[in-house]
């Protein structure tokens, strides 16, 4: 095997993070040569990520041993340098990562990435968090990449500028800078009692504390949970969500899409990792389930009660976050196939409803932004402007604008509310069905619990959805919006892709499951990072 | 010493924490900050306090681990008083584009209450 291939876990870090600074030299005003270094950093990661998902299915020769990629960083070995892991979990994290950042840039370059400096070389960085956080197989690492990802995200929830997004901004930046600083104690924590910040050594470790320094593991596990939880934007950690999705330009908004999965992966990666040394109250078991269901009722709430199509898609968000939640912390293992299935058909969805939305909005947006200017000459503040768009667009518009909005505004309804055909229902169906298994084998509570929420939560989506659309779609007053190819093409692309993944539900629920046992089978990773340790380490 | 230190983090913690919930960015950015110095001292203890011990090995001192401190959370403190400064700079822009914006200091951008 080319030697290049053994770098290639590393990649996804080192890509973006020299396109940004490539794309920081390069004047602002060269749009078209910027664009075009953009789309091919984020095409030629898309390519890495599918790379890297065919290696760990063994699909493609691999130039390690087994399913799991390990990268030590400088050449140290495990415990003592920094590794990154690329297993089945990371690959389909990452090859998410790419699409959806693919999606939305392609999307962005129509007109918002005018509307302010730096957004290309910022999501870059955000892309590079993203794909340090899902490979990284150290704690302390785990931080960084969370406020590499944080920090582009701080400066793209604010491109644009404007009232509403330094407000939502100022809020989503003091929560997140808070729960950075919970998860350093957290880490330090760890870090003081177990002496490592390998996650594999960390698992190896909890289990020969004694029953003192077990207790501080725990308080460190408990905070690291709360960060992550943060994150991921369950109740009552959200309340900062919906506001700042609302706020953020549409492009930026759909790749925040994937930003709540990153607590997911965080708590579901910890969760089978420490499974076997009886995971602490954040990772999973009942805490964790009844956190998702709340979750569930306080987003299938706000979807009810919400007036505006951005912050319906916020709470959109909040729903996917609680189902993914219960699905992991409720009893057994069954359960996990189906939510990795989920959480990637709701993020392409989500990620896709937040750009269609922005596009429906657009011909009531004309008289709201002639508003808004004559507020902004008079030094008046208007508390009803919620973005201004930049005015010039590039590329040609499509025709028959607002039949393909009705058609994608209806797909993302059936995708989010989990509705036939596409992969939404797949995904909730094969969810609704493991649930419904599990139930003979003791209290079938949770089972129950767990179907009335996913049900009673589509409903609320549906009603909410189909009363927005109407208000959107018939209520006549409205002219009809420019489209341009390169907004609808994203879009489009996006939904075809979970028309695809229902089509291949087959294989697809396959691999999720196959993802799931490799996961729930920690021994593997432990030994593929510590083979030192292989001995003592397998049960 | 552990007394002291342990007071330190304690009062840079609750006051850190106070200054957070109140409804003045200014209060909210200092309270950040005073919490971020409680955090760093915090990982620096994890490394467990040692009087005169330095975290780099020297040749003319030998290898044995008790002549040296933890190196790891030092460097883990540096890491984050430089992430904990780079995002306090970066609320203060933020900070200061809502003052701007709104004319007021308030978190929310507009005053709520009697005044």
């Amino acid at each position: 095997m080319g030697s290049w291939q053994q770098h290639l876990p590393i990649l996804p870090v080192v890509l973006p993070l020299l396109t940004g600074t490539v794309l920081l030299l390069i004047s602002e005003t060269r749009h078209r040569l910027r664009a075009t270094i953009a789309l091919l950093a984020t095409f030629a990661q898309l390519l890495l990520a599918l790379t890297l998902l065919a290696m760990t299915d063994a699909q493609l020769p691999a130039p390690w041993h087994g399913e799991i990629a390990v990268y030590s960083l400088g050449n140290w070995a495990a415990p003592f340098g920094i590794v990154l892991v690329a297993d089945r979990l990371a690959a389909i994290m990452l090859t998410l990562t790419a699409t959806l950042g693919s999606a939305a840039l392609l999307y962005s370059l129509a007109r918002w990435e005018r509307a302010g400096v730096h957004y290309l070389p910022l999501f870059q960085f955000l892309l590079m968090g993203l794909n340090g956080a899902f490979l990284t197989g150290d704690l302390f690492n785990l931080f960084v990449f969370f406020e590499v990802l944080l920090a582009a995200s701080y400066g793209l929830a604010l491109h644009g500028s404007g009232v509403a997004r330094v407000k939502a901004g100022l809020h989503y930046i003091v929560v997140n800078l808070a729960a950075s600083l919970l998860f350093l104690v957290a880490a330090a924590l760890i870090y003081g009692v177990t002496g490592t910040l390998n996650m594999a050594e960390l698992a190896l470790r909890v289990q020969t504390l004694g029953p003192d320094d077990r207790t501080l593991f725990d308080i460190g596990a408990v905070l690291l949970g709360v960060v992550f939880l943060v994150k991921a934007g369950a109740w009552p950690l959200n309340f900062w969500l919906p506001t700042t999705y609302a706020a953020a330009s549409a492009p930026v908004a759909g790749v925040f899409a994937i930003l709540t999965k990153v607590g997911i992966y965080a708590l579901l990666r910890f969760e089978t990792l420490l499974h076997a040394t009886g995971s602490p109250a954040p990772f999973g078991g009942e805490w964790l389930f009844h956190c998702g269901l709340a979750t569930i009722a306080i987003g299938s709430l706000g979807i009810l009660a919400t007036q505006r199509l951005e912050r319906l898609a916020g709470f959109l968000v909040i729903v996917s976050s609680g189902t993914l939640l219960a699905a992991i912390g409720f009893r057994g293992t069954a359960l996990t196939g189906p939510a990795l299935f989920y959480l990637v058909s709701s993020v392409l969805g989500g990620g896709a409803f937040f750009m269609v939305v922005e596009m429906v909005q657009r011909n009531r947006a004309y008289a709201a932004d002639l508003l808004a200017i004559s507020f902004e000459a008079f030094g008046l503040q208007d508390p009803a402007s919620d973005t201004e768009h930049p005015d010039e667009t590039v590329g040609l518009p499509i025709p028959g604008a607002m039949a393909f909005l009705g058609l994608t505004f209806v797909s993302c309804a059936l995708l989010l509310t989990g509705l036939p055909p596409l992969s939404g229902f797949v995904a909730k169906f094969s969810l609704l069905a493991a649930a419904i298994a599990e139930a003979p084998g003791g209290s079938s509570l949770p089972s129950w619990l767990f179907v009335a929420a996913l049900l009673l939560s589509g409903l609320a989506g549906i009603i909410s959805l189909s009363r927005l659309g109407m208000r959107v779609f018939w209520s006549g007053e409205r002219s009809t919006p420019r489209l341009l190819w390169v907004e609808a093409g994203p879009v489009a692309g996006l939904i075809a892709l979970c028309a695809i993944l229902a089509l291949a539900a087959g294989p697809a629920t396959d691999y999720f499951r196959a993802t799931a046992e490799s996961l729930h089978n920690p021994a593997a990773y432990i030994h593929a990072v510590l083979p030192a340790y292989a001995g003592g380490a397998g049960e | 010493m552990e007394i002291v230190f342990a007071l330190a983090i304690g009062v840079m913690a609750g006051s850190g924490v106070w200054l957070l919930l109140r409804p003045r960015t200014f209060q909210v950015i200092i309270g950040l900050s005073l919490l971020a110095y409680a955090v760093n001292l915090f990982i620096f203890g994890m490394g467990r306090l040692r009087v005169g011990a330095v975290p780099v090995i020297d040749p003319l001192k030998g290898s044995s681990p008790d002549l040296y401190t933890d190196p790891v959370p030092q460097a883990l403190v540096l890491t984050a008083i430089v992430i904990s400064f780079a995002t306090t700079a970066l609320f203060l822009v933020v900070l200061l584009a809502s003052r701007g914006l709104n004319g007021t200091d308030h978190v929310d951008g507009q005053e709520t209450g009697k005044e």
